[in-house]
C-alpha cells in the first residue's frame, strides 16, 4: 500500500511554545489509526498543524500528503487535495445557511480541480443524500452553520460535511466529546459508511468507546509532544483498564 | 464659515422668498435668527466631535437660488430599478420635485407634490406641519431652513392604504460644485398607511454638497415604512436630519442604508408621543477609502407602552471612519417601555476607525431597556474553519461580511427590495459598486 501521510521529526509551536517535539507517524491507504493520550498531550495540535491553523508554527520536520509537501499547500488547497478534519469545537457562523456554505466549498473545490460549478438540482439532491447520512433534519440545513445547534447537531454536522466533500483522508478531532451514547452511534455509524478502500482516517480520542465503531487498524499513544507508543488495536483495551499513568511513569 | 453664508442669505434674500410660499417664509425668518446666533457646529460640540461639518461648507459651492430651470430628462439620465418591484416614483431634481410617470394612481386624497407649490395652494393643509419639528432641530436643520424654497409633500388622509411602495429618488445636477437643500414632508393621518423608498444617487464628478431635512407625522394607528438608501460618490457631502412624530398605537419602521458616500450625517429623532407607539430603526453602513459616516439617533419615549428597537451595522475598511451615536431616552412619564438597541461594527483595517456611543437615559422605574455595542475583526475562528471547508480566505471573508450585513437587510419587509439590496451588497463587498448602475452621469 501506498504512504498517503508520511510525518517526519515534527515540531511545531503555538505562542513560542512547544507543543510537538518530533512525531513520526505514516499512514498508508485505507487504514484507520486511532490517536490517543492524556489531556494536553498534543492531540488537537496535531490535527491542526496536518490541516494549517495559523496560530501554529512548524519550527522542524516534514509532512508529505500524497506525495506532495502538505506544509507548502494553504489550508483551502489541502481541503480540497482531500484533507478533512471534524473539528472538537465546530465553529458557529451567524448569517451563512449550511446550504450557502456547502455550495461555496464545493464549488471552490471543483474548481481547484478545473471542473464546472456543480448545478442547483444535483447540489440540492446532494445535499439531501448525505444528510440522510447523518439523520440532520432538513431544517438544521436551511439554519446558520452551526448556530443554536446542540453538542450532538455540531458533530452530526461535521460528518455531513465530510459526506459532502468526501476527503481522502479524514481527521476526526474529538468527535465523541459532548455525544449522548445515541449520538455517537449515528456519528460513527456515518463515518463507517463513508468509508472506501482507498481513505484514511485519524481518529484523535481520549476514551475507548468511539473506536468500539471505528475500529482502527493501528493505535498511538501521544504523550507530551511524542507519539511514546504504537501498537494493534488490542492497545485501547489495555489503555482503558490501565488508564494513561503506566505510559506517563515509562516517559518521565 | 458660517458668516459667508449669512451674506449669502442677506444679500440674497429677496430673490430666495420670491418664489415661495408664505409658509416656507415666515420659518426661513426664524430660523435665519437662530442661524445667525448659532452659526455651524463646532468639533467642541458633544454632538459634533467627529464630524467637523464646518470644513464641508468651505468649498466653492454654487447655490441656485434663483431657481433657473435645470433641464433634466430624467428617465434617460436615471432609472433606479428594482426589479419586481413595482413603484410609484417621484422625483427631487437638487430640490425641485417632479413627478415620474410610472405606477397606478394613488388613492383618493392621496397628495404626493411639490412641497413648495402645495404650501403656496393650500396652506391649511400644511400649515400645523411645516417646520413644526424642524424649528427645534440642530443648526444645520436652521440653515436647510433658511435656504430651503421646494421639496416634496407626501399627504395620506386617514384610513387610506397606499398599497403601491412610492420611490422618491433625489438627485443633484449641475456643471459646477453645487449645494442644495431639499426638504421632505411626509404627513399619515390616523390608520392610513403606505411604505417609502427613498434613494440618494447625488453622484457626480464635481464636489456637491445636500442638506434634507425630512419631517414626519404618523397619525394614530398609522403605519410607516421608510427606507432610505445612499449611493452617492466620494466628493458628496450628506446631512441628512430626520424628524418623526408617533402619535398613539402608530408603527414605523426605518432602513438606513449608507452603501457608498463621502460625508454622511444622519440625524435621527424619533419621537413616541402617545402610549403603543412602536418604532424600529436601523442602519448599515458601508465605508471605504476616506469615506466619513454618521448616525446620530434619538429615540424619545414621552408616553408609556411604547416599543423600540434599534440595529445599526457597520463594514468598515481601509481609512473610512464611522460614527454611531444612539440614544434612547425615557422620560418619567414613559412606564412599561420596551426598549432595545444594538450596534455592531467591524474594522477590517488597522487604519479604519470606529466612535461608538450608545447612550440610555431612564426616568421611568418599571422599564425594560438594554443596549450593546462592539466594535471588532471578523472572526477568525470562522475564516479558519471556513479554509478548512475549501473556501479560499478572500471569499470566507466575503461571505461573513455578507452575512454580519443581511441581519440589517432582513429586516425590510419588501421582498423585491431586500433581494435588491443583497444584490446591491454583494456587489458592493465586492468593489463593483464604484459606478451606481444605470446612472449615465456616472458613466
Amino acid at each position: 500500500m501506498e504512504n498517503l501521510l508520511e510525518i517526519k521529526n515534527l515540531h511545531a509551536t503555538i505562542d513560542g511554545k512547544e507543543i510537538l517535539k518530533g512525531i513520526n507517524l505514516t499512514v498508508k491507504a485505507g487504514e484507520v489509526h486511532a490517536i490517543m493520550g492524556p489531556n494536553g498531550s498534543g492531540k488537537s495540535t496535531l490535527s491542526n498543524v496536518l490541516v494549517g491553523h495559523p496560530a501554529y508554527t512548524v519550527t522542524e520536520g516534514e509532512i508529505f500528503y500524497k506525495g506532495k509537501n502538505l506544509l507548502e499547500l494553504a489550508p483551502e488547497e489541502r481541503s480540497h487535495e482531500g484533507l478533512f478534519l471534524s473539528f472538537q469545537y465546530p465553529v458557529e457562523i451567524p448569517g451563512v445557511s449550511i446550504t450557502n456554505f456547502m455550495r461555496a466549498a464545493i464549488n471552490a473545490k471543483r474548481q481547484y480541480l478545473g471542473q464546472e460549478p456543480m448545478n442547483a438540482t444535483e447540489f440540492l439532491k446532494m445535499m439531501r443524500e448525505k444528510r440522510a447520512l447523518v439523520n440532520l433534519e432538513s431544517k438544521l440545513a436551511n439554519r446558520s452553520v452551526n448556530e443554536g445547534f446542540s453538542g450532538g447537531e455540531k458533530k452530526r454536522n461535521e460528518i455531513f460535511q465530510m459526506a459532502m466533500l468526501e476527503p481522502t483522508l479524514s481527521i476526526l478531532d474529538e468527535t465523541d466529546s459532548g455525544l449522548d451514547i445515541d449520538a455517537l452511534r449515528i456519528v460513527a455509524e456515518g463515518v463507517n459508511k463513508l468509508k472506501r478502500e482507498d481513505t484514511s482516517s485519524l481518529v484523535i480520542t481520549h476514551y475507548q468507546r468511539l473506536l468500539d465503531y471505528i475500529k482502527p487498524d493501528i493505535v498511538h499513544v501521544l504523550y507530551n509532544g511524542k507519539i511514546v507508543k504504537t501498537a494493534g488495536p488490542e492497545l485501547v483495551m489495555e489503555l482503558e483498564e490501565r488508564g494513561y499513568d503506566w505510559i506517563k511513569a515509562l516517559n518521565n | 464659515m458660517s458668516q459667508e453664508y449669512i451674506d449669502i442669505f442677506e444679500q440674497n434674500r429677496e430673490l430666495v422668498e420670491k418664489p415661495c410660499a408664505a409658509l416656507l417664509n415666515d420659518a426661513r425668518s426664524k430660523a435665519y435668527a437662530r442661524f445667525k446666533a448659532a452659526g455651524f457646529p463646532g468639533i467642541k460640540e458633544e454632538d459634533w466631535l467627529h464630524s467637523n461639518v464646518s470644513k464641508q461648507f468651505a468649498a466653492n459651492y454654487g447655490m441656485n437660488l434663483g431657481r433657473v430651470n435645470v433641464k433634466a430628462d430624467r428617465q434617460s439620465i436615471f432609472t433606479c430599478d428594482v426589479p419586481d418591484l413595482k413603484t410609484r416614483q417621484a422625483f427631487i431634481i437638487n430640490d425641485t420635485f417632479s413627478n415620474g410617470s410610472n405606477g397606478k394612481e394613488l388613492p383618493s386624497g392621496v397628495v404626493l407634490a411639490s412641497l413648495n407649490e402645495t404650501a403656496s395652494k393650500n396652506p391649511a393643509l400644511l400649515a400645523s406641519y411645516y417646520n413644526a419639528l424642524a424649528a427645534n432641530g440642530d443648526s444645520i436643520a436652521q440653515f436647510n431652513t433658511m435656504f430651503a424654497q421646494d421639496g416634496l409633500l407626501l399627504y395620506i388622509p386617514k384610513n387610506t392604504a397606499v398599497e403601491e411602495t412610492i420611490q422618491i429618488i433625489t438627485l443633484l445636477q449641475a456643471n459646477v460644485e453645487m449645494l442644495s437643500n431639499r426638504r421632505l414632508l411626509i404627513i399619515l393621518e390616523e390608520n392610513s398607511s403606505a411604505s417609502l423608498l427613498v434613494c440618494d444617487h447625488s453622484s457626480m464628478a464635481k464636489q456637491t454638497l445636500s442638506t434634507q431635512v425630512t419631517e414626519i407625522f404618523i397619525g394614530r394607528g398609522a403605519n410607516l415604512h421608510l427606507y432610505e438608501l445612499e449611493e452617492t460618490s466620494h466628493s458628496n457631502t450628506r446631512l441628512s436630519h430626520l424628524f418623526v412624530r408617533q402619535q398613539a398605537d402608530s408603527n414605523f419602521i426605518h432602513s438606513n442604508i449608507t452603501l457608498t458616500g463621502g460625508f454622511t450625517r444622519n440625524r435621527i429623532e424619533v419621537t413616541l408621543e402617545e402610549g403603543g407607539a412602536a418604532a424600529d430603526i436601523s442602519g448599515l453602513v458601508i465605508g471605504d477609502k476616506n469615506q466619513h459616516t454618521d448616525n446620530r439617533t434619538l429615540v424619545d419615549h414621552k408616553s408609556g407602552n411604547c416599543t423600540s428597537n434599534e440595529l445599526y451595522k457597520y463594514i468598515l475598511d481601509e481609512q473610512s471612519t464611522g460614527v454611531f451615536a444612539g440614544k434612547m431616552l425615557i422620560r418619567p412619564d414613559a412606564q412599561h417601555t420596551l426598549s432595545q438597541q444594538t450596534n455592531r461594527n467591524l474594522c477590517l483595517t488597522s487604519d479604519a476607525h470606529m466612535y461608538a456611543q450608545p447612550q440610555l437615559e431612564i426616568y421611568a422605574d418599571d422599564v425594560k431597556c438594554s443596549h450593546g455595542s462592539t466594535v471588532g475583526q471578523l472572526d477568525e475562528n470562522a475564516l479558519f474553519y471556513m479554509q478548512q471547508r475549501g473556501i479560499p480566505a478572500a471569499e470566507a471573508r466575503h461571505l461573513l461580511m455578507h452575512a454580519f450585513a443581511g441581519e440589517v437587510i432582513e429586516n425590510i419587509k419588501i421582498d423585491a427590495l431586500r433581494d435588491r439590496l443583497h444584490m446591491l451588497v454583494e456587489k458592493r463587498l465586492r468593489g463593483e459598486l464604484n459606478h451606481c448602475k444605470g446612472c449615465a452621469l456616472c458613466k
